[in-house]
């Protein structure tokens, strides 16, 4: 919006002003909630809320407690441990499979695009409880329900539409005659491919598999349907902690985790520009 | 006028083919060479995703496990006419008491009991009851006397009517369910008695709440969509942040801080409290009801709503609104006629979206939904690992993802599947 002109009218002011306001509280409501359990997460007691110590700002109000059995239970680490594994691999899994459908949607003569486009990104879509029912019976049907192999697919399998569309947008502004000059100076199709087209992609690709390891690393319905306590991730911890007895270190866990997002979202951005900038678009 | 004697020389490679043929070889080369890169995640998805989504849709009219188990019984009861009042003959009963008998052995009968069971009480226990006596019946005269001895319930008429009703591979009695319908003893189908029409009511209120929730997201997505939109781009890329981190971080991370806040022991009520606003014995109960689901998920779903309105309102010239103004129009009617309609396809988008991901939700109504904030998922989720009637739980589930296939094809018409962006 943009700022008041000097001829604006007392009435002008009044109503841009408010409008500020209304958009500071609509801000305010969207980020409080999460900037709210970061100083809850250091409470010295199992409670949900301030204490009048921790507004008094009296040091015995706050402690680590939280966080030092966050590190130390079992449960928590092994979580932490199968979250990285989970998302790793799936994260690899779709990686590959959907960069390689990216670029062979985005060569013109693909037939029937859209329909395939549509298929490929129905995992997007479908309710995640109807894609956990599904997975759960057909899992179950083929002994990997409860296993490894069963979660790091039905999670590749979630997070390959994110894949596909990040890659996908990066080759709608690829400039073909980029690699067509490289042929016609006599470059075999695999050096056009690793010298021209990889370079060119990986700012996308990479999005992409953040987006994939955000999707895996987050996911919490397939996972209790297809996972078991054995293949617990983060989510599925949290989960459960919250529906049997919330602690305050779910709290803990909870601001670990906004900073991890912190990171991926600055990364993700840095990302973006700097693919716009290789691909010659000016940032807006 | 003479036209020129060109000979129809057909143009070859160097190689002596035709051009054209062998243009239409690299091409198909091209085409296969394409086809082989996506035909991987294509099978990918195929096996992992789309086969077990199927597997599910037939569960919803999967019935084979009671022909199966009493595949003696039921040609037999095919020649019984269920309409008369009589009971079938000697051969039946004696063979569901070979099926008994044989299901008590691999101990498969109580599925079979349990799966008639949703048709009708009483059926789990009497096939229980039933397994545990035929295995002492040694020979006796009359099997259907013998039967009727272990439970009057194999002399009632509408056990058999059952039976024979049900004993077809397929079964809609699922879907009926599912629609708070059942079939009568005469076979005509009816509504359920009252106390157990709970479906079609959820179904109402999950499209109901997340009417609700897209109607908030666009209240409280529309201004700050504008502002960001026009703000400079400096300015606007800083606050598009604070839209960006919410949406990055986890949904579990927001539903626990959502409790933290609006349960009893919990911030806002602390507040009230301290500000005298309420009584301390008198904390206002916001979660574990309709308002824990409607607020969590309004601030889960806003991002999905402010980034196509951005995208959109980003798109409209400045200028329309400044023409509209100097032609005389006020602040109020610029919006009204100018802004607000090269708005709307942000709107249809956005709401669409976040329709589509509200009425599908299962996290958050199942952590701060109570019993009266909980969605169709969360009854899915309880027909598949609590009560385990799987054949109701995939009716439902067939039936939700029909419905978001219906808003998903409307959102392709309005705003196309290659718009969607992330991020």
């Amino acid at each position: 919006m943009a700022a008041l002109p000097p001829y604006a009218t007392i009435g002008d002011r009044i109503w841009h002003y408010t409008f500020l306001g209304i958009c500071a509280l609509i801000f305010l409501f969207l980020i409080f909630p999460i900037l709210v359990i970061i100083p809850l997460s250091f409470n010295a007691i199992p409670y949900f809320s301030f204490t009048h110590k921790m507004l008094t700002l009296d040091p015995a109000g706050y402690s680590l407690r939280w966080y030092h059995d966050f590190f130390t239970n079992p449960n928590w680490q092994g979580a932490v441990k199968n979250s990285f594994i989970i998302a790793f691999f799936s994260t690899i899994i779709s990686t590959f499979l959907a960069t390689l459908a990216a670029l062979g949607l985005s060569r013109s003569e693909f037939p029937y695009k859209t329909t395939i486009m549509g298929i490929l990104i129905s995992p997007m879509i479908v309710p995640l409880i109807i894609a956990a029912a599904g997975m759960f019976f057909f899992y179950s049907r083929i002994n990997l329900q409860g296993t490894y192999t069963g979660v790091i697919l039905a999670h590749a399998a979630l997070a390959t539409p994110f894949v596909l569309i990040t890659v996908t947008a990066t080759l709608v502004g690829f400039d073909k005659s980029l690699t067509q000059s490289a042929a016609s100076l006599g470059a075999s199709p695999a050096r056009v491919f690793f010298e021209i087209t990889v370079p060119l992609i990986t700012p996308g690709v990479v999005s992409g598999a953040l987006f994939a390891f955000v999707t895996s690393f987050d996911e919490v319905v397939v996972i209790l349907f297809v996972g078991s306590y054995k293949q617990r991730t983060i989510p599925w911890q949290m989960f459960s902690g919250i529906r049997e007895q919330i602690s305050p270190t779910i709290l803990a866990v909870a601001t670990i985790l906004i900073f991890i997002s912190i990171l991926l979202l600055t990364s993700v951005e840095l990302l973006r520009r700097r693919n716009e900038r290789l691909r010659g678009i000016s940032s807006t | 006028m003479t036209t020129p004697n060109i000979t129809q020389e057909v143009l070859t490679t160097a190689d002596g083919v035709p051009l054209k043929t062998s243009l239409n070889h690299a091409l198909r080369r091209r085409k296969i060479r394409s086809l082989l890169l996506v035909a991987p995640l294509f099978f990918f998805i195929l096996l992992t995703f789309l086969i077990p989504i199927t597997d599910m849709l037939l569960r919803s009219v999967d019935n084979k496990i009671v022909p199966t188990l009493l595949h003696r019984t039921i040609p037999l009861l095919a020649g019984w006419d269920e309409t008369g009042q009589d009971l079938p003959d000697e051969p039946v009963f004696h063979a569901m008491v070979e099926d008994i008998k044989e299901g008590a052995a691999a101990k498969t009968i109580l599925r079979l009991g349990r799966r008639l069971n949703f048709e009708r009480a009483g059926m789990s226990s009497l096939f229980r009851k039933t397994s545990r006596r035929v295995k002492r019946l040694g020979q006796v005269d009359s099997y259907r006397e013998a039967m009727l001895k272990i439970d009057r319930q194999w002399g009632d008429i509408k056990t058999w009517r059952l039976i024979k009703r049900e004993s077809g591979t397929m079964t809609l009695s699922h879907f009926l369910s599912a629609v708070d319908r059942q079939r009568n003893d005469d076979g005509t189908i009816g509504l359920k008695p009252k106390y157990k029409r709970i479906y079609i009511k959820l179904f109402g209120r999950t499209m109901a709440l997340s009417l609700l929730i897209t109607a908030l997201t666009v209240l409280l997505g529309y201004p700050i969509a504008y502002l960001l939109a026009t703000l400079p781009t400096k300015t606007g890329n800083l606050l598009i942040i604070l839209v960006l981190l919410p949406f990055w971080t986890s949904l579990l991370v927001r539903t626990s801080a959502w409790i933290a806040l609006l349960q009893k022991e919990g911030v806002i009520n602390d507040l009230l409290v301290a500000l005298g606003i309420i009584a301390d014995n008198h904390r206002l109960t916001m979660i574990h009801n309709q308002i824990g689901t409607v607020v969590a998920m309004t601030h889960i779903l806003l991002p999905f709503m402010v980034l196509p309105l951005y995208s959109v309102m980003k798109t409209i010239p400045p200028s329309y609104v400044r023409a509209a103004r100097s032609l005389g129009a006020t602040r109020f009617t610029a919006f009204i006629q100018i802004y607000l309609p090269n708005s709307v396809p942000g709107i249809g988008a956005g709401g669409i979206l976040v329709f589509i991901l509200a009425i599908g939700y299962y996290i958050t109504p199942e952590l701060v939904g109570g019993t009266s904030g909980t969605f169709i998922s969360n009854m899915i989720a309880y027909h598949i690992q609590g009560s385990l009637n799987w054949g109701l739980g995939a009716a439902l589930g067939t039936l939700l993802l029909l419905l978001v296939l219906a808003l998903y094809i409307l959102y392709d018409k309005l705003v196309g599947i290659d718009n969607m962006k992330l991020g």
